[in-house]
């Protein structure tokens, strides 16, 4: 087992390296003079210097990348351009609130999914599969940010029972996490369903019928286990999507987190902090399949030795 | 001589008729499937709305009316006006042509892109495969949307960048699925005796594992506009896309939320529109997986 986790953790070092250098490449992409760009049209040419200077634009390509590595694992993650604050700290502020959103998406969202998917499998082609499988496509549908816009509406402006933004108390974070969740669980609920049907197809749950185990105890005593294993990978998968959805749950609901910095930095020129942003998030979709990967090892020992 | 003539036609036409039986069995398969046969209609009907939207839409979609700003629907306008007292269906039904030409033309991009490197990839192997799939990794490393909107943040917004950003995070997938296509085909006994009767490579991937492929790329092509309008009108919602005075969807969404308290019909219709046809993408997906390629269904 240890010796799997550490393979796959030495495999992950080629792909961070190249994952640092396409973001560190971000800031020279952008097409024209970025230093100018930033500095804006009225700056005056020792403005636009100095910013090249400060994000050290000056100096060779290769030593500007040593350099972000350097900076990189001694925790630096630069300077905003817009109010000059270390973007760590910039990110530090934010982070807290979009790791509770996400993790309040992912629960309800996991719960759900799988009640719904085990409801189809169970029930398989009656109604109440087809109105289960027929939510979830909906929720895989449904854009996220309409979804918000639609409740602010009912329970903020209609019934004003929530507050339409913010991240103060559990109830700001009701909303969000819904329109966040919708899409996700129903991608679980799907593998969940299909999941449970392919196991229910093996052998030893004949077997199990065989010996007079009646429908339940064969479900969840049995098949139920087994076929969470590839539920696990997916909500693992997903995980990205989620990332990709606080962007704009979190702007629909004003949400003080990561997302929303990311849009403001962005339409501010602030690229420093996109810069880091862009590498958080994909460092934490990075470790969370890696994770997943991990946990799917310790679930399924036949992947270990392949 | 001209014996030969008529016997090129016969095999024309014999191969005609397998082609045609070919339609029939997958439409008389497909017909059963009901969700996927309505939401062929409607998407079909959006293609035709595309097409002749412009022309038959009741109000000028880009001429303001001063006296009817904001009104909710009524028999005159069925979605109502927006602030500027345009007829909201007017401006979707135009709309219609810029999301979805976005939306799909992103994914074709994408899917001719990701199809070549996934049979290059698959029909290679060895390094060229190995670097492939790498590069393919790098960009998975990436969330869909925040690659898309890092790749906007440095182009710029605009459509022409959406299509770039959108097609971007399309291919890897492409790629990896019709690689997998490629291998499974590539071992099958037929690809081995045209090998053995000296076919080259280039008509060996054209002619014969190429065909093999598509319907996995059809079914995969389907459920990626789904996901390519969301991420379009995504985009467009953060002031990332379309122009926030044009008819796209997403813009249209953007802009409405300013009028939730006093008018929701602004934000209501544009999101229906894009969940209707994001829903009729995906269960036409899930119809033709079911028909064309069978063993991925459960």
């Amino acid at each position: 087992m240890w010796q799997y986790i550490l393979k796959r953790v030495l495999g992950l070092i080629p792909l961070l390296l190249v994952v640092s250098f396409v973001i560190f490449m971000f800031i020279h992409l952008i097409p024209g003079d970025a230093a100018r760009l930033i500095a804006g049209k009225k700056a005056t040419l020792e403005e636009v210097q100095a910013i090249r200077e400060n994000l050290g634009l000056d100096k060779p390509l290769i030593e500007q990348y040593l350099l972000y590595l350097k900076d990189l694992l001694s925790g630096n993650l630069g300077y905003s351009i817009q109010s000059g604050a270390p973007v760590s700290k910039l990110i530090g502020e934010r982070i807290m609130p979009t790791l509770g959103l996400t993790f309040m998406s992912i629960g309800w969202a996991l719960v759900v999914g799988i009640l719904l998917g085990v409801i189809s499998a169970v029930f398989r082609n009656k109604w109440p599969d087809h109105l289960g499988m027929l939510t979830a496509v909906s929720g895989i549908s449904l854009p996220n940010f309409w979804v918000g816009l639609v409740l602010i509406q009912l329970f903020s402006v209609q019934l004003g029972l929530l507050p339409t933004g913010g991240a103060e108390g559990w109830k700001s974070y009701l909303m969000p996490s819904f329109a966040l969740g919708a899409g996700i669980m129903a991608m679980i609920a799907r593998f969940m369903r299909s999941s449970l049907v392919n196991t229910m197809k093996q052998e030893y749950i004949r077997t199990g019928r065989a010996k007079g185990l009646g429908g339940n105890a064969i479900v969840f005593g049995h098949a139920l286990k087994n076929s969470l294993i590839p539920v696990v990978t997916i909500a693992g998968l997903q995980f990205g999507f989620l990332l990709g959805g606080s962007v704009v749950v979190e702007t629909v609901f004003s949400f003080p987190g990561l997302g929303r910095l990311l849009i403001d930095s962005i339409q501010m020129r602030d690229y420093p902090v996109v810069q880091a942003e862009i590498l958080l998030f994909s460092l934490q979709f990075i470790l969370v399949n890696l994770l997943v990967d991990i946990v799917y090892s310790f679930l399924n020992p036949k992947i270990r030795y392949q | 001589m001209s014996n030969i003539q008529p016997e090129v036609v016969t095999t024309d036409r014999i191969v005609n008729e397998r082609k045609e039986t070919h339609f029939h069995q997958f439409w008389k398969e497909f017909r059963k499937k009901k969700p996927a046969l309505i939401s062929l209609f409607f998407i079909l009907f959006l293609i035709l709305i595309m097409i002749i939207g412009p022309s038959v839409v009741p109000y000028d979609p880009a001429k303001p009316d001063y006296n009817r700003v904001l009104e909710s629907p009524t028999l005159e306008h069925f979605f109502g006006t927006d602030e500027f007292g345009r007829d909201i269906l007017s401006r979707l039904a135009v709309g219609a042509r810029l999301t979805l030409s976005v939306s799909i033309s992103a994914v074709l991009l994408g899917a001719v892109f990701g199809t070549i490197l996934g049979l290059v990839s698959g029909f290679f192997g060895k390094l060229l495969d190995r670097s492939i799939m790498r590069v393919c990794d790098v960009l998975f490393a990436f969330p869909d949307l925040i690659l898309a909107i890092g790749i906007v943040a440095i182009l710029g917004p605009g459509l022409r960048n959406v299509i770039i950003a959108v097609s971007f995070f399309s291919i890897p997938s492409f790629a990896r699925i019709v690689r997998s296509a490629t291998l499974e085909t590539k071992e099958m006994l037929f690809v081995e005796a045209t090998r053995s009767i000296g076919a080259s490579n280039r008509r060996i991937i054209w002619k014969h594992i190429f065909p093999e492929t598509v319907p996995t790329i059809i079914v995969y092509f389907t459920m990626k506009v789904g996901t390519a309008i969301l991420a379009a009108a995504s985009l467009s919602f953060l002031g990332l896309g379309a122009e926030p005075s044009s008819p796209d969807w997403g813009a249209m969404l953007s802009k409405s939320r300013d009028y939730i308290d006093s008018s929701f019909h602004l934000v209501f219709f544009p999101g229906l529109i894009i969940f209707l046809t994001v829903l009729a993408f995906n269960l036409l997906g899930d119809g033709l997986r079911d028909v064309l390629d069978p063993k991925t269904k459960d």
